[in-house]
């Protein structure tokens, strides 16, 4: 019995040793190369940790490649699109889910619209936002993301406010709330683990958006992931650049991860029924 | 406090017609239960007098006030829901003060009124805590409280303790009926536990298959039910029915029960107005079973032999199963009764409490009683 659970349990280290080296050795590659001076970049063997760290690639990366600028770009358009898309898409799904708006189809057909590769809808969005004023300003953006991932917010809150028991917001409304007071004030705190988790996903996917933003933008309302291309010239990479700036991208991910986290595991309706 | 008043109610979900025309008059102050087996309507028709589904056709007047295009904030109607439907991220206050706040009443009033309400429930301790932190039983508390608070017109229950254990539904009917007593606002019950509709009801509606099958005060239902299906429901242990051929003598009438069982006079006074030979259904209650004493058998009483299969104590009784005309039927013995099974036994049968039945159509034939 002793050499089986002493066995298990170095298994269960072993594994969690694997995932752990699988996903932070990269990160810390990405960290130390960002303070790294150049000629350390690619050496055998590799320099786990520089003699000398610099600074010097975070304020080439945000100054001479503007990415100071893009930084507050998609701070800004990322924030934007992700309350845009979280508010529509807790309406639109209370609608679905409660009053099964559009029957069976118009749910299936809202998440059908993930199933479209950007590139179908790419062209006539630049050709609208040229003629509509919109191109390369960020609520061009903004909008063209939370359109985007409406589909993510729709699907994620529908799942949620079908599995909330309707009798709450029907206590709500004998209670003499109007419908709409019963969504706001009954239904949707109640169901806050679910956009918090919605708004998450939302931020991530738009965080990390490329195609949109290099197609929809040029010199404004440019976002982080388009400057990284400009790491990549005829003379080579600039490593401690393109480290610096993905360094600097993560952190409000990683941020915004520990912040909901506890809303993301909050069973907020324990209680509300019976058991 | 409002009389209720339904009348031609029908009310389908797709395929299912659930209520199919129901009229029913609930004078002001009358506590009004609902009883039926899952599936009688009777959710559907309290759910429809709320607001919260449409009738098909029919009307509901609330205090003699058509309410059918009310929103169910505008009925001032207060419903208690099965699951207790707490708001989880609002205390045990904000619960019970939500509606209050939802009509902009002054702080003072709101505080004042919610003080009293948690002070009838029992509640005033739990004010600042959430719903996860209370019991089911406290969780009900509030789930009243939040009723009464409103001081709504009409009070909608809809199975309100059947998530409950026995104990605590036992304390809890006692509360309600009190809170009745008390504030005598028109209540509406929902329930498919007899004993509750038994204990509470100043009126029981009995439902089946949307419609009302029987309605009337408890005991009346209980001592003269109008068919099979209501005998059968209230009561436990349930009604013994047997079966047999209906004799006329002289100046009344004799049930021979089948496969050549006893024959049992009725009483003069009670004999129906069917045919000789017609076939019928005895129905008697296990407590009007009981074991044979030496003395002379008693008036409107039958005398029959038989022998006990099983013995069920419960405590203060024990019943025991026994056949009559080869047909399975329940009597009533005391608590101490040394009686085994496989013993012989001579059971009096009260036939003053009988009810006859029609057979072919379930309902009961008149003329049995008085």
């Amino acid at each position: 019995m002793a050499a089986s659970s002493v066995r298990a349990n170095s298994a269960r280290v072993l594994t969690i040793g694997f995932f752990i080296v699988f996903i932070l050795v990269p990160l810390y590659w990405v960290v130390v190369t960002s303070i790294k001076p150049a000629s350390d970049y690619l050496t055998t063997p590799p320099v786990w940790f520089p003699a000398k760290p610099t600074i010097v690639h975070y304020t080439a990366a945000l100054f001479s490649y503007r990415g100071l600028q893009g930084l507050i770009n998609s701070l800004i358009i990322a924030s934007a699109a992700t309350a845009l898309s979280t508010v529509m898409g807790t309406m639109m799904a209370y609608s679905l889910a409660r009053f099964r708006t559009g029957g069976n189809h118009l749910a299936l057909w809202v998440i059908s619209q993930r199933f479209l590769p950007p590139v179908a809808v790419i062209l006539p969005i630049f050709l609208l936002f040229r003629r509509w004023g919109l191109y390369d300003t960020r609520i061009g953006l903004i909008l063209a993301y939370a359109f985007m991932t409406l589909p993510l917010s729709v699907w994620m809150m529908y799942a949620y406010f079908r599995q909330l028991p309707k009798s709450l917001e029907e206590a709500a409304l004998v209670d003499g709330l109007s419908r709409w007071q019963a969504f706001w004030m009954v239904a949707t705190p109640i169901a806050a683990p679910g956009v918090a988790a919605a708004a998450v996903f939302v931020f991530i996917a738009v965080w990390t958006e490329f195609f949109f933003a290099l197609i929809l933008t040029s010199r404004y309302a440019f976002t982080l992931p388009t400057i990284f291309r400009a790491f990549l010239g005829f003379q080579g990479a600039q490593y401690g650049e393109a480290c610096a700036l993905a360094t600097v991208s993560l952190a409000p991910s990683i941020a915004l991860g520990m912040i909901v986290q506890r809303h993301l595991v909050r069973g907020l309706t324990l209680g509300a029924l019976r058991g | 406090m409002a009389s209720v008043r339904i009348g031609a109610l029908h009310k389908s979900y797709g395929p299912v017609h659930a209520v199919r025309g129901v009229d029913l008059d609930i004078p002001d102050g009358e506590f009004t239960v609902l009883v039926g087996p899952s599936g009688c309507g009777k959710s559907t028709l309290l759910r429809t007098v709320a607001g919260l589904e449409d009738a098909d056709s029919g009307d509901i007047a609330i205090g003699g006030e058509i309410v059918n295009g009310l929103r169910p904030r505008d009925r001032d109607v207060a419903m208690v829901f099965q699951d207790y439907a707490l708001y989880p991220h609002m205390t045990v206050h904000g619960n019970i003060s939500l509606s209050l706040r939802a009509r902009k009443m002054p702080k003072a009033e709101i505080e004042e009124r919610v003080k009293r309400a948690a002070a009838m429930l029992g509640v005033g301790p739990l004010l600042d805590r959430y719903p996860r932190q209370l019991s089911g039983g406290q969780r009900q508390r509030v789930a009243i409280g939040r009723a009464i608070v409103r001081n709504p017109r009409v009070f909608l229950f809809d199975e309100p303790l059947s998530n409950l254990d026995a104990q605590l539904r036992d304390e809890m009917r006692v509360e309600i009926k009190r809170l009745h007593q008390e504030i005598s606002t028109t209540m509406i019950y929902v329930t498919h536990d007899q004993v509750e509709a038994m204990t509470l009801a100043d009126r029981i509606v009995l439902l089946r298959d949307g419609v009302i099958e029987q309605q009337g005060a408890p005991l009346d239902l209980f001592e003269q039910p109008a068919s099979l299906f209501v005998a059968g429901f209230l009561g436990s242990p349930r009604m013994n029915f047997v079966r047999g051929r209906l004799e006329r003598t002289g100046s009344g009438a004799v049930v021979a029960l089948d496969n050549g069982g006893p024959k049992l006079t009725l009483p003069a006074e009670s004999a129906p107005d069917a045919p000789s030979g017609a076939e019928v259904i005895l129905g008697f209650r296990p407590e009007h079973a009981h074991r044979a004493l030496a003395e002379p058998l008693a008036d409107g009483h039958a005398r029959v032999a038989s022998t006990i299969e099983l013995v069920q104590p419960t405590g203060s009784r024990s019943y025991a199963a026994f056949r009559v005309g080869g047909q399975l039927a329940v009597a009533e013995l005391r608590a101490h009764d040394a009686s085994r099974a496989g013993e012989p036994i001579e059971l009096d049968i009260n036939l003053r409490s009988a009810v006859l039945f029609d057979p072919a159509t379930g309902k009961a034939l008149r003329g049995l009683r008085r």
